[in-house]
């Protein structure tokens, strides 16, 4: 696949928007400031910028309890996010959702979901849509190796073959379902081999290169938009933080976690191969850098600065009309 | 106007309203029926008997014909209600809640308000439901009263043709997710029915009689027990007000609340068990805001703390019954 230097700088900005966002929001979270619990994307940028680098506004996406990546790759407002999770007026959804319900249906962004494997349906459901509009689009369900443990995503696997809706199932495994690792919770091992069994197309990508993310899933979503019936990715990912800001992660093993960052970073991976193909020179993509912690920085201060909702919102929105 | 049964006034606003709106879609297990196997598609037509017809005439992108699977049912109703389409959702048994319960409580009953007022969800989720077909623990229950206690679902249990007609249309157009109880013993309960466009707007209960001594209190298939309680007690003098609230979430307080300051007597049957139900509800209401105007202690005639059990016998005893609203409305009058 032949990238043009937009797209290139494009998809590093997003992956380092995400990086950032999250690193930002590690320290922050640690002053107080932030009330509820954040779950953190940092490592698997490369994953949801490979997937939604590839959709339109008019495509779906259903994501996770770890959702600010799936946002910021499908197009939601950083600032508006930030606001969100600071819980202000005039975040993304007025205060009401927090960071694990942010949602954009504007740019196709069907909310970040508290549930783990409640999405996959939802987003099958979107896939029911897009399929009677006969317009091309796909969906995709965005789940960790924790969801492909639920029934509910089994469920909605059968059901996207039984019904060959465009439901692109993917599985970021990044060896964490919370606090328990892959090889005791994942029975068999192999989420893209159970896809399979489901009657699918299923692949799998390393989920810390972008360019291999980009790959795969240019192919699976070609097969989605013909109409051929809905596909899976399992992505072999990694999760720089804990499960929930403040988890211990005495499950680590000694100096995982900066093995991981060191060998292991999807944007290093990234400036890497770009710069030994000469595709970008360092200094784009410093720029890029400079930009990124602007925007974050002014995300931050803005949030801060924000009114907080009134409480007479509380019940505003449960209803249309009631 | 047509006379005809509450299934007919069901599957002829399904045909109608998906006529209306193209951008409707209906799933459910067995809707269409018959796929993959001998006896071919249509073979069915919902095992109720409501969705015949509606795959012929609009469908395989419409008419959904799922595996067993109500968390994907619901789940992808939701979700293609949150990409733009308006959906209808067949829970064959009320029952099977408890298999979806988190795409209902966790999902559709929070999207409009976890996402900031941002999006709708048109959902209207059919749920067949109630005892007295002998159909035991697990296919029997009225649920209603779990459903009614989730903010941001809507609960409706029509108990005639006509409202059937008037309230599936309304949970259908409308872009809150509805709860849509039908029940398994009135389908074939036949009344007349508005010809062409027919709306009722939820939050309106409908009052079956009218009197003076007492109020009755009741939604679904109570409603016609507790009918033919109030017209035994009328031969005897005693005039009741039936109320028939129609839908449970929104709650018509008003009429409830004004007949209460008439009769000053309270009775509340309702066919799902007693503890946190819509009967225990009711009296909090009636406590919190008639209390002076109630002469004795409110009733309330519900199903017992119990399953639904199998046995005729026991499932009569199970079920309140005509006699014990009577019983109970007597109770009532006879205080001090």
């Amino acid at each position: 696949m032949q990238f043009t230097d937009k797209e290139l700088i494009q998809a590093y900005r997003r992956m380092k928007t995400i990086r950032e966002f999250e690193e930002r929001l590690h320290l922050e979270i640690a002053t107080g400031e932030i009330a509820g619990f954040t779950h953190l994307y940092s490592g698997q940028e490369a994953v949801a910028v490979g997937i939604c680098e590839l959709l339109t506004n008019d495509d779906y996406i259903v994501s996770t309890h770890r959702g600010h990546g799936h946002c910021i790759a499908k197009g939601c407002d950083v600032k508006g996010m930030m606001k969100e999770i600071y819980g202000r007026r005039d975040g993304l959804c007025h205060g009401k959702g927090g960071s694990m319900h942010i949602a954009d249906i504007g740019v196709g962004m069907l909310g970040a979901n508290g549930i783990v494997g409640a999405g996959a349906p939802l987003a099958l459901g979107a896939g029911v849509a897009a399929k009677a509009n006969g317009k091309g689009q796909v969906s995709v369900a965005f789940s960790g190796d924790g969801a492909c443990n639920q029934g509910t995503t089994f469920e909605a696997m059968n059901m996207a073959v039984v019904l060959k809706v465009p439901v692109i199932f993917a599985f970021e495994n990044n060896h964490y379902s919370e606090h328990t690792g892959d090889k005791y919770a994942v029975g068999g091992k192999d989420m893209a081999s159970r896809a399979a069994g489901f009657g699918m197309l299923a692949r799998k990508a390393d989920g810390c290169d972008f360019f291999a993310c980009h790959d795969v899933v240019s192919e699976v979503i070609r097969h989605c938009r013909e109409g051929r019936g809905p596909a899976a990715v399992e992505f072999d990912t990694e999760r720089f933080f804990g499960h929930f800001e403040g988890d211990p992660q005495r499950y680590r093993g000694p100096g995982e976690v900066e093995r991981l960052r060191e060998t292991r970073d999807c944007l290093k991976n990234f400036r890497a191969a770009v710069l030994k193909r000469k595709q970008l020179d360092a200094a784009a993509l410093d720029a890029v850098d400079r930009e990124v912690l602007a925007l974050i920085e002014a995300a931050v201060q803005e949030a801060r600065a924000a009114p907080p909702p009134d409480a007479s919102e509380v019940l505003q929105d449960v209803y249309i009309t009631y | 106007m047509a006379v005809m049964m509450i299934r007919e006034a069901i599957a002829s606003t399904l045909h109608h309203e998906m006529e209306r709106d193209p951008n409707i879609i209906i799933l459910g297990e067995d809707i269409v029926g018959g796929n993959g196997t001998a006896g071919g598609t249509e073979a069915i037509g919902g095992i109720w008997g409501l969705t015949g017809g509606l795959f012929a005439k609009f469908g395989p992108n419409r008419v959904i014909d799922t595996p067993i699977s109500e968390s994907c049912i619901v789940g992808a109703a939701a979700g293609a209600a949150l990409a733009g389409k308006r959906a209808i959702a067949e829970l064959m048994f009320a029952d099977f809640v408890g298999v979806c319960l988190d795409q209902l409580y966790n999902q559709i009953a929070k999207f409009r308000y976890m996402f900031g007022g941002k999006t709708k969800c048109p959902v209207t989720v059919r749920i067949i439901y109630g005892a007295g077909l002998n159909a035991a623990a697990q296919h029997s229950q009225a649920v209603y009263s779990m459903l009614t206690a989730i903010p941001g679902l809507k609960v409706v249990m029509p108990t005639t043709p006509a409202d059937a007609k008037g309230l599936l249309t309304s949970a259908i157009r409308g872009d809150d997710p509805v709860m849509f109880f039908e029940h398994k013993a009135m389908y074939g309960e036949k009344g007349e029915v508005p010809d062409g466009e027919y709306m009722l707007p939820f939050g309106h209960a409908r009052m079956v009689r009218e009197g003076r001594d007492a109020t009755i209190v009741t939604c679904g298939q109570l409603v016609n027990f507790a009918a033919g309680a109030a017209d035994k007690l009328a031969k005897d003098g005693i005039s009741c007000d039936v109320i028939d609230l129609r839908t449970t979430s929104p709650l018509d307080e008003e009429a409830i609340l004004d007949s209460v300051e008439l009769t000053g007597h309270l009775i509340i049957a309702d066919e799902s068990p007693p503890r946190c139900g819509l009967a225990s509800d009711i009296a909090g209401l009636a406590a919190s805001k008639a209390f002076a105007a109630l002469r004795a202690p409110v009733e309330m005639v519900t199903a017992p703390h119990s399953p639904v059990p199998f046995a005729r016998e026991l499932e009569r005893a199970y079920l309140p019954s005509a006699g014990t609203i009577e019983a109970a409305v007597r109770k009532s009058l006879a205080y001090r």
